[in-house]
């Protein structure tokens, strides 16, 4: 029990360390494209999470019994018929999400991400871990693209989600196509600059070390001091 | 309205005022993928303009001959990329046999073009548009030129930016991503020119 209870928390947390956006760039087109407003982004983040995480729960559930050699094609159709559900609630129950998002919606069945974990986590994997696997990349998603719409709301436009204007003079190119990219850029570089000085303060392991240090009681110790 | 101006307005507009990748961001996996070299951006672009004309007519016509009379239009999503998984497929084979030239020279791109979005998209959105078989067709060529035009551009920079002096941080990804802003900002001119 507590085994499965760690391995799901890992799962999920996976989602967040190996960020789909920010970390392996992919399904980048929607990131970029509805981060105009913060409700965008969310609406978008939470649709594409609810196809994530059934297309995965669909896969898991019938993976014994997709032939390996088609199974691209399966994945697929799975993946847009979840998509075609969210497009048709989403113009019944929300008609101006639906209008702003445009064509990004029926597009999420081409967003990798979903198509990457479909294969290489999904088709491997038991239905409850690929649940928790899309519920942590979904939610690694969203809160990479809220992010950006966050900061492009609030240097754009001068506001955040529906609230009044903080600012009085904003920056227009922020909620423009350019401020997209360089709004991203600088987040792809913020998360790399906190890579590396993660990797920076852990010690590395010496492999060669010196025999006569193998038995020694301070070893452990020793190898730090020689790092630092 | 299927005057030789209108066409004109179609092509410019899809090509420069809202060019695929730097305004509307349709197919960026495969425009930052693949553009770190010049020749393979060639052989994407190529790819991605042979694919988008065929799947754009063939879209047109199951929508408007088979979709339509049939009532069956919710079905859109799971037909088009069924349409241009297929249509993909049966391409690299014909190539194969009959092009052996082209088909080397497109290689690896050509099965890549099936998650390509801005196949699929452009579909989308010449049903958006409500245009008919012609508008579509030059929507579809404005369209994969502007997808050439940016991704031949931008591989030429990124060429440049390899050997480029960059703080640690900025390495990779980031400054890509920053080099495509002020491309786009330069597309950024032209916004409000046509309406398509």
């Amino acid at each position: 029990m507590k085994n499965i209870i760690n391995k799901s928390i890992e799962t999920f947390l996976a989602g967040l360390k190996e960020n789909p956006v920010l970390v392996m760039l992919i399904g980048l087109c929607p990131v970029l494209a509805c981060s105009t407003t913060a409700n965008d982004a969310l609406g978008m983040g939470i649709a594409a999470t609810f196809v994530l995480v059934c297309s995965n729960i669909l896969v898991s559930a019938i993976r014994k019994i997709i032939p390996s050699e088609i199974r691209i094609p399966i994945f697929i159709v799975i993946i847009a018929t979840f998509t075609t559900i969210v497009d048709y609630t989403m113009k019944a129950y929300l008609p101006k999400l639906s209008e702003s998002l445009g064509v990004f919606v029926p597009l999420i069945v081409v967003n990798c991400i979903i198509l990457a974990r479909a294969e290489s986590f999904a088709y491997r994997n038991n239905i409850f871990l690929s649940f928790i696997d899309g519920l942590g990349m979904g939610f690694g998603f969203t809160i990479a693209i809220v992010c950006v719409a966050l900061v492009r709301q609030f240097l754009g436009a001068g506001n955040i989600f529906n609230s009044a204007k903080l600012i009085s003079n904003p920056i227009l190119i922020m909620i423009l196509p350019p401020g997209a990219f360089l709004v991203l850029g600088c987040l792809v570089a913020l998360v790399k600059y906190i890579e590396n000085k993660v990797k920076q303060n852990q010690p590395k392991v010496i492999s060669n070390l010196p025999s006569s240090c193998e038995s020694c009681a301070k070893k452990s110790f020793c190898v730090i001091k020689i790092e630092n | 309205m299927n005057n030789s101006s209108t066409l004109f307005a179609i092509i410019v507009s899809s090509m420069f005022v809202n060019n695929i990748i730097l305004m509307r961001f349709i197919g960026l996996c495969s425009f930052f993928g693949v553009s770190n070299k010049f020749s393979s951006a060639i052989g994407m672009s190529g790819a991605v303009f042979f694919v988008m004309l065929l799947a754009t007519i063939s879209s047109w016509l199951i929508y408007y001959f088979v979709l339509v009379p049939l009532n069956l239009v919710f079905l859109k999503i799971i037909v088009f990329i069924i349409v241009i998984s297929s249509l993909v497929q049966f391409v690299e084979l014909f190539m194969k046999k009959n092009i052996p030239g082209l088909f080397k020279a497109l290689g690896i791109f050509l099965p890549l073009i099936t998650t390509n979005c801005a196949i699929l998209g452009v579909t989308f959105l010449m049903l958006d548009y409500k245009f008919n078989l012609g508008q579509s067709i030059v929507y579809a060529i404005g369209v994969a030129g502007g997808y050439s035009l940016a991704i031949l551009l931008f591989s030429s920079i990124r060429e440049r930016l390899e050997i480029a002096p960059l703080p640690n941080a900025m390495k990779g990804y980031s400054i890509v991503f920053i080099t495509a802003a002020l491309m786009s900002l330069a597309f950024m001119g032209l916004v409000g020119l046509f309406g398509y």
